[in-house]
């Protein structure tokens, strides 16, 4: 295990509430590595499943040198109609930055080919942010001293009332990764609420057991999102110091379990910023490749998240991920995979989104709250004193009216559902 | 002349069935219009909604929803998805799209096949969508199908008739309408499936991607006329190769 680098000394913040003790083993995993576990060894009651993409996509990024590619590599892949995985390496290039503009004409042609010019617009919503790992740049982790909530059952169903009185159809429902103080039947509970007012749902929880997704897809869930945050598995070890989400693999499987389990989608991606985002891409692309390959039924989205500044920490930031390699990330995996969804959410701003629904993105997020239980004061200006604190700052903070107007007014076809549960 | 496509006992003048899905919902009725579609095919997962503007709203009086099946992984969900039509107050027509390839969206024909027996039997007029298989073809008929839809190229790709001679071969051997449904690009694609002996077109991506959604729906209309007329009317032989020979090969039988 690599000892913490400097770079990641931006991420840790003591809070003057913590105990001695706990303060003394934060320093400890921070700083001796250790101090922590095997990130890449199953915990019990983990389950492990046969499958091959790891290591096939671990192989892939490990052999990737993108400074070999060529002006002449990214126009032979621009000039193909069937972009290979060779090709998207080019694109994903720095030898590919001078040609964004085509990329985009690229994207947009092929955007229209799967996708019409419809546009999906979705809340997401955060019903506890307990959290028991220990990611030194995220909001929720467990030495981060902000306000801790977990929503009742009545204040899950207020809460998808306020939001469902917007128009919104589709939701998003997340947790800090807890498995604690949100339990699966817990989520099960609040999913069986979300199914009354919302006709399409989905889950961005802690990944859990084949059998646990077979049961919240019973509940009414049929889209899992886990984000990997970063494939770089010396990289992820630096930053998720401890918890069960430490463990890598188990994490990487979690879409193929869910899909096992009978979902009928999966979403995934690193988080743009933590790592090489050009390995990531391509890791993350890959990811959704073979996984397709292996379910070709399966209805599977990227999402392109980059760092954010959180409670406590503003210094956190997207490093090297300007708005310009992110469009490039994006135009690449529409090219690369041109079916896949891709969903752009309120991390980006009002500019960036706006353009980039016009190009690639076939999902965007609104009025959105990565707070625990403050959709009313979000929503109406009223006053809710026990919300809890938010997973990140968000950008674009755009109401459902908004966001649908301005798709609109962009071209674009807002589209509220396209789904049923069967 | 009265030449009318016949669906299920349903009379169209109509050879052309549109599209819904890929383009605003407010250029619908232009399009309808100026492509003189009388069949509107519609997803009823999209139709699953609150949304103020909903498709339905865009839809012109008499013309025919087409619901179709489409996010149908098996002949299960099909079929559930098209009896949720029926509750939902659609008529009886239902185009079955059944697809377990989310990349292509190619027709699984096997389970297609299943479903189509099963509404059929339930009395549904069921339009499937599929891969011009004749023996395929051949089930679906024997299914109860009203008309079988074979695609002509990967949905969405406009790249026109890619599967001609299989589509051909379900129009000289199949007693059913073949509606051609899927890739075709641009008008005289349309109107060479209709040239062929294709009982109508259907087309949505061709359309919604044009810079102008009725124009292109306009011209839709004129191809597929243009094709069904030199159809009907018997077109002028083709020669493959070199001009008519003068001298006979059998001139000198007695």
């Amino acid at each position: 295990m690599t000892p913490v680098n400097e770079e990641n000394k931006v991420y840790f913040i003591d809070s003057d509430e913590l105990p001695p003790a706990a303060l003394e083993r934060k320093h400890a995993l921070e700083t001796d590595p250790s101090s922590r576990t095997n990130h890449m060894e199953y915990l019990p009651g983990m389950e492990v499943i046969d499958s091959d993409v790891k290591d096939i996509v671990l192989k892939a990024v490990s052999e990737y040198d993108y400074s070999s590619y060529t002006a002449r590599d990214v126009e032979l892949a621009l000039s193909k109609d069937t972009c290979s995985v060779e090709d998207f390496k080019a694109l994903l290039s720095p030898a590919a930055a001078p040609y964004l503009e085509q990329m985009a004409r690229k994207a947009e042609r092929i955007t229209a080919e799967h996708f019409g010019n419809t546009v999906y617009i979705f809340t997401p919503i955060y019903i506890a942010n307990y959290c028991q790992n220990y990611c030194v740049y995220c909001g929720f982790n467990c030495y981060n001293n902000i306000r801790r909530k977990r929503l009742s059952f009545e204040e899950i169903e207020h809460e998808m009332q306020v939001i469902a009185k917007t128009g919104m159809e589709e939701i998003l429902m997340l947790t800090g990764e807890s498995r604690k103080y949100s339990d699966v039947e817990y989520i099960g509970e609040a999913v069986k609420i979300a199914k009354k007012y919302f006709r399409n749902i989905g889950i961005e929880i802690y990944p859990v057991n084949t059998d646990e997704y077979r049961y919240l897809h019973e509940c009414g869930v049929d889209y899992v999102t886990v984000f990997q945050e970063t494939y770089n598995t010396d990289k992820y070890e630096t930053l998720h110091l401890m918890g069960h989400k430490r463990v890598w693999p188990y994490r990487f499987d979690a879409q193929e379990r869910a899909l096992r389990a009978g979902m009928r989608g999966a979403g995934f991606s690193a988080l743009l910023g933590l790592d090489d985002f050009r390995r990531d891409a391509l890791a993350t692309a890959l990811h959704v490749y073979h996984l397709n390959r292996r379910y070709p039924h399966a209805e599977l989205s990227l999402s392109c998240p980059r760092l954010r500044p959180i409670i406590n920490n503003e210094k956190i930031n997207p490093r090297d991920v300007g708005e310009k390699e992110l469009c490039q990330v994006l135009c690449a995996y529409r090219i690369f995979l041109p079916f896949a969804g891709i969903t752009v959410s309120s991390r980006e701003s009002k500019e960036f989104r706006n353009g980039i629904a016009k190009i690639c993105a076939t999902k965007v997020s609104a009025g959105v709250s990565t707070g625990i239980g403050d959709h009313e004061e979000k929503y109406t200006g009223s006053q809710e004193d026990d919300a809890g604190d938010e997973q990140f700052e968000i950008n674009d903070s755009r109401s459902f009216r908004n966001m649908y107007d301005d798709m609109e007014r962009g071209g674009l076809q807002p589209v509220l559902n396209d789904y049923i549960y069967v | 002349m009265d030449d009318k496509l016949i669906l299920g006992g349903h009379e169209f003048t109509s050879r052309f069935i549109l599209g819904s899905g890929k383009y605003n919902i407010n250029l619908i009725k232009a399009a309808v219009e100026q492509g003189g579609a009388q069949i509107i095919t519609l997803a009823l997962r999209r139709a699953n909604t609150q949304q103020s503007e909903s498709i339905l709203d865009h839809i012109p009086e008499g013309v025919t929803l087409l619901p179709n099946t489409s996010g149908a992984r098996n002949a299960d969900e099909a079929v559930r998805i098209a009896r949720l039509s029926r509750a939902m107050g659609c008529e009886d027509f239902v185009k079955i799209e059944i697809m377990h390839d989310a990349k292509y969206l190619l027709p699984d024909n096997y389970e297609t096949v299943k479903a189509t027996k099963i509404l059929a039997d339930e009395g549904f007029v069921v339009l499937p969508y599929m891969y011009p298989d004749l023996n395929i073809a051949r089930d679906l008929q024997s299914a109860g199908a009203a008309a079988v839809m074979p695609l002509a190229a990967p949905i969405g790709s406009n790249k026109g008739l890619a599967t001609r001679d299989f589509i051909q071969i379900l129009i000289d051997e199949i007693d059913l309408p073949i509606i051609v449904d899927a890739g075709i690009g641009k008008p005289s694609q349309a109107c060479e499936a209709m040239e062929m002996g294709a009982a109508a077109v259907m087309a949505n991506t061709a359309i919604a991607t044009a810079g102008d959604v009725p124009a292109m729906a306009g011209a839709f209309r004129q191809a597929i006329e243009a094709g069904r007329t030199a159809y009907i009317t018997g077109m002028g032989r083709v020669l493959a190769r070199g001009g008519s020979a003068s001298d006979p090969l059998t001139g000198f039988l007695r």
